[in-house]
C-alpha cells in the first residue's frame, strides 16, 4: 500500500476505572483496567477490525476513542487534533465527523420519540438544519438504509431487531461522518438478519468513503467485512495485521487459539480440524496477571513473560504483535 | 440402532393477547441410541418449544401441547402422570439450559443444587451423592471439587457455571441430554471447551443428545443429523454432511449462504435471506417461508408443503427443486 492517508491515530490509549472501597470517603483501592494501553493507526476508507471476547475492553476502546468515555491518559489523534485534550464547543464540533453505532438495537433507541424525530436529531442539535429540511433529510436517510420514508412517524416498538439496527444506521450517518464506530452492531440479530445489516454497512462504505472501526467478537464476520484486525485481550492488543496474513499467519499464540475455537458450518472440515483449547478463564481486569497478560492462559509461557510486558512490535511488513515468543 | 425416542405431530400453541400463535406445527423426529441430532433455527422457529413440550416444560395457560406423541421406553411422555414425567426429566432425560447465569438458584450452594436430583431420583445418601457429584465435577475440569461444592453460584465464572449445570445433567447417567443452546452466552474460546468435553463425555457414556442451536458452525462438528426448524415445522433434514453439502430447502440454502466463512475469507457479497420470519396466528395454507423465498413458485402461495424424500434419509419441505430452480 502506497502510504496509506491516516485518519486516526491511537497513542497509548489508557482508560481505568476506579473502584471505590465502600466507606463514607470513598478512599480508591483500584482500578478496573479496561483498556491497558493500546496504540494503532486507522487508514482512511478502512475497516479496522477489533475482535476480542467479552471484557477484554473492545468496547470500552470504542467509546474512548469516540470521547463518550473520557480517557484515563494517552491521544487520540483525529483529522490532525487531539481529541483528549478538547472540550466543550470544539469537542463537540469535531463529533460530528464521527459516529457510532450500538450494539442492541433494542436499548439504544428511545422509544418516546419517531424514528424520524430520532434520526433527524443530531441534525438540529447541531443546527446543521432547520425542522424541514431536517425532515428531508430522515427521509432521505430512510431510503438510504431500505426503509419506507413512510415510517418516519413510527415508533421503535413498531420495527423488528433488524429494522432498528437500520434505524440506528441511518442515525450515524445523518451528520455525514468519516469515521463510524460499530460497535457489535449484529451480534444481537439472526444470522439470516445479519447479513442483511453487514451487506448495507458494506454498500454505505462504498458509496461515502467512510472509514469503519468494527468491533466483534465474531471472527468469521470480522475477517469477512474487515481490512484489518486487530485482537484484544485483557485491555491490550496482543496482534494487528491484515486480515488475510491474521488467519493464514497468526503469531500470538492467543490469537491462534481464537481462531482455532472459532466453528466452520462445514461438517468435512470439522471433522479434521485440530482445536487449540485454552485452559481456564481471562482472569480479571482488576488485577491483571504481571507482564504479559496472557501468560496465565499461554501454552509458550516463559519465565520472561511474568517479569516484562512485551512490546507491541512490526515483526513482518504491516504485522504487529506482543509477545516475547515471536522472533 | 433402536430408536430411544419416537416423536410424531407434536403441536403446541400459545394464546396471547394477538390470538393463538402456532408455534409448533406437527414436527415429528426419532433419536437413535448414541446419536446426536441437531436442531437449528433462528428465534422464535420453535425450536425450544419443541422439546420443551417434549418434556412438558411449557407453562399451560397460556401454553398447550395441542396434539401429538413422543414414545420414550415404550410410554408417551405426553400421556405420563405427573410424578412419572419428573422421573424421566429426573434421571432420564437431562437437560442444559442456554444460560448459565440465570439456570441457577442464587442462593443455595453448587452442591446441594448438583445433588438434588441424585437424592430424589436415584434414592443415594447425601453423602454417596455428594461423592458422585464432587467426580462429576472433576470430569468437566472443575478442580478443587470437593471444596468448590459448597459455594454459591456466583463465584462460578459462566464456563464453570455451564460444567456445572453438564455435571448436575449427567450425574444421573441419562440416556438422552438435550442442550438447548448452551454456549450461546458464552466466548468463543470457552465455548471451545464446552463442545469439546460435551463431544468426549458423549463418546465415553455413550449417550444421546439433541442439540438445540441457531449456529450452523457448532453443529457442523458436533451432530449426525440435522433438523432445519422455520415457524414452527421442520423444513429440512438430513444426516450432516448432506445438509452442508447439497441443502434443499431455500432456507437452509440461505442461512449457509449469510454465514461468512472463517477459513475460506472469500469477500464476496453475503446473500441475505430478506425480510424476517413470521408469527403464526393461524394454520397456513401457503408455505410460510415462501413471502422470503426467491424460488417461490404459484403453488408455493396455495399449498404448504409436506416434507419431501430427495434421496434416502434426506427430506426436505418444498415444492422446488433449488438446484434448477423448477417443481420437483
Amino acid at each position: 500500500m502506497a502510504n496509506p492517508e491516516v485518519i486516526l491515530k491511537v497513542n497509548d490509549l489508557v482508560k481505568h476505572f476506579p473502584v471505590f472501597n465502600q466507606s463514607l470517603f470513598r478512599k480508591q483501592i483500584g482500578a478496573v483496567r479496561a483498556v491497558d494501553g493500546i496504540s494503532f493507526d486507522v487508514r482512511k476508507g478502512e475497516t479496522l477490525g477489533l475482535v476480542g471476547e467479552s471484557g477484554c475492553g473492545k468496547s470500552t476502546a470504542g467509546r474512548a476513542i469516540l470521547q463518550l468515555l473520557r480517557p484515563t491518559s494517552g491521544e487520540v489523534v483525529f483529522d490532525g487534533v487531539d481529541l483528549v485534550r478538547l472540550k466543550g464547543e470544539p469537542l463537540r464540533k469535531m463529533r460530528r465527523k464521527m459516529q457510532m453505532i450500538f450494539q442492541d438495537p433494542y436499548a439504544s433507541l428511545n422509544p418516546r420519540m419517531t424514528i424520524g424525530e430520532i434520526i433527524g436529531e443530531p441534525l438540529l442539535v447541531h443546527n446543521l438544519a432547520s425542522k424541514t429540511e431536517a425532515e428531508e433529510q430522515v427521509q432521505a436517510l430512510l431510503k438510504l438504509v431500505g426503509l419506507n420514508p413512510s415510517f418516519a412517524n413510527r415508533y421503535p416498538h413498531e420495527f423488528s431487531g433488524g429494522q432498528r439496527q437500520r434505524v440506528g444506521v441511518a442515525r450515524a450517518l445523518s451528520l455525514n461522518p468519516s469515521l463510524i464506530v460499530c460497535d457489535e452492531p449484529i451480534s444481537a440479530l439472526d444470522v439470516s438478519i445479519q447479513a442483511q445489516v453487514v451487506n448495507l454497512l458494506e454498500d454505505l462504505q462504498h458509496q461515502f468513503n467512510l472509514t469503519y472501526i468494527f468491533i466483534a467478537h465474531d471472527l468469521s464476520m470480522v475477517r469477512h467485512i474487515s481490512t484489518r484486525v486487530a485482537v484484544m485481550y485483557l485491555g491490550q492488543i496482543v496482534e494487528l495485521t491484515d486480515r488475510d496474513e491474521l488467519y493464514h499467519n497468526p503469531l500470538h499464540p492467543y490469537a491462534q487459539a481464537l481462531l482455532s475455537a472459532v466453528p466452520i458450518p462445514d461438517p468435512e472440515v470439522e471433522a479434521k480440524r485440530q482445536r487449540q483449547i485454552l485452559e481456564g478463564d481471562v482472569p480479571s481486569p482488576r488485577n491483571p496477571p504481571s507482564g504479559c497478560h496472557f501468560r496465565t492462559r499461554c501454552p509458550l509461557a516463559d519465565t520472561i513473560c511474568a517479569e516484562l510486558k512485551p512490546a507491541f512490535r512490526e515483526v513482518l511488513p504491516d504485522h504487529f504483535v506482543a509477545c516475547h515468543m515471536v522472533k | 440402532m433402536t430408536d430411544l425416542l419416537d416423536v410424531q405431530g407434536l403441536q403446541t400453541q400459545f394464546r396471547t393477547r394477538e390470538g393463538i400463535v402456532h408455534a409448533v406445527n406437527g414436527v415429528s423426529f426419532k433419536l437413535k441410541e448414541g446419536e446426536t441430532l441437531g436442531i437449528v433455527g433462528e428465534s422464535g422457529c420453535g425450536k425450544s418449544v419443541t422439546v420443551m413440550s417434549m418434556l412438558r416444560l411449557i407453562p399451560s395457560p397460556p401454553g398447550k401441547v395441542t396434539g401429538g406423541t413422543a414414545m420414550f421406553q415404550g410410554k408417551d411422555l405426553l400421556q405420563m402422570t405427573s410424578d412419572e414425567i419428573r422421573h424421566v426429566r429426573g434421571a432420564q432425560i437431562s437437560m442444559i439450559f442456554q444460560d448459565p447465569m440465570t439456570s441457577f438458584n442464587p442462593v443455595l450452594t453448587i452442591g446441594m443444587q448438583l445433588t438434588e436430583p441424585l437424592i430424589t431420583h436415584l434414592g443415594m445418601t447425601r453423602s454417596q451423592a455428594y461423592e458422585r457429584i464432587s467426580e462429576m465435577l472433576k470430569l468437566v475440569g472443575i478442580p478443587n471439587a470437593m471444596e468448590r461444592l459448597n459455594d454459591y453460584p456466583h463465584q462460578f465464572s459462566g464456563g464453570m457455571r455451564q460444567r456445572a449445570m453438564i455435571a448436575m445433567a449427567l450425574g444421573t447417567n441419562p440416556q438422552i441430554l438435550i442442550a438447548d443452546e448452551p454456549t450461546t452466552a458464552l466466548d468463543v474460546t470457552i465455548q471451545a471447551q464446552i463442545t469439546d468435553l460435551v463431544k468426549r463425555l458423549r463418546n465415553d457414556l455413550g449417550m444421546a443428545m439433541i442439540w438445540i442451536t441457531h449456529d450452523l458452525g457448532i453443529i457442523a462438528g458436533l451432530a449426525q443429523r440435522v433438523n432445519v426448524m422455520y415457524a414452527g415445522y421442520i423444513i429440512e433434514e438430513a444426516p450432516v454432511k448432506r445438509l452442508y453439502a447439497n441443502p434443499q430447502h431455500p432456507y437452509t440454502l440461505g442461512l449457509l449462504g449469510s454465514l461468512p466463512r472463517l477459513d475460506l475469507g472469500s469477500r464476496k457479497r453475503l446473500t441475505s435471506i430478506e425480510g424476517i420470519p413470521p408469527i403464526l396466528y393461524s394454520v397456513p395454507t401457503s408455505c410460510p417461508f415462501s413471502p422470503r423465498c426467491r424460488f417461490a413458485i404459484e403453488r408455493c402461495l396455495h399449498e404448504n408443503p409436506p416434507l419431501i424424500e430427495i434421496e434416502p434419509d434426506h427430506r426436505s419441505a418444498c415444492w422446488v427443486n433449488p438446484g434448477s430452480g423448477k417443481e420437483r
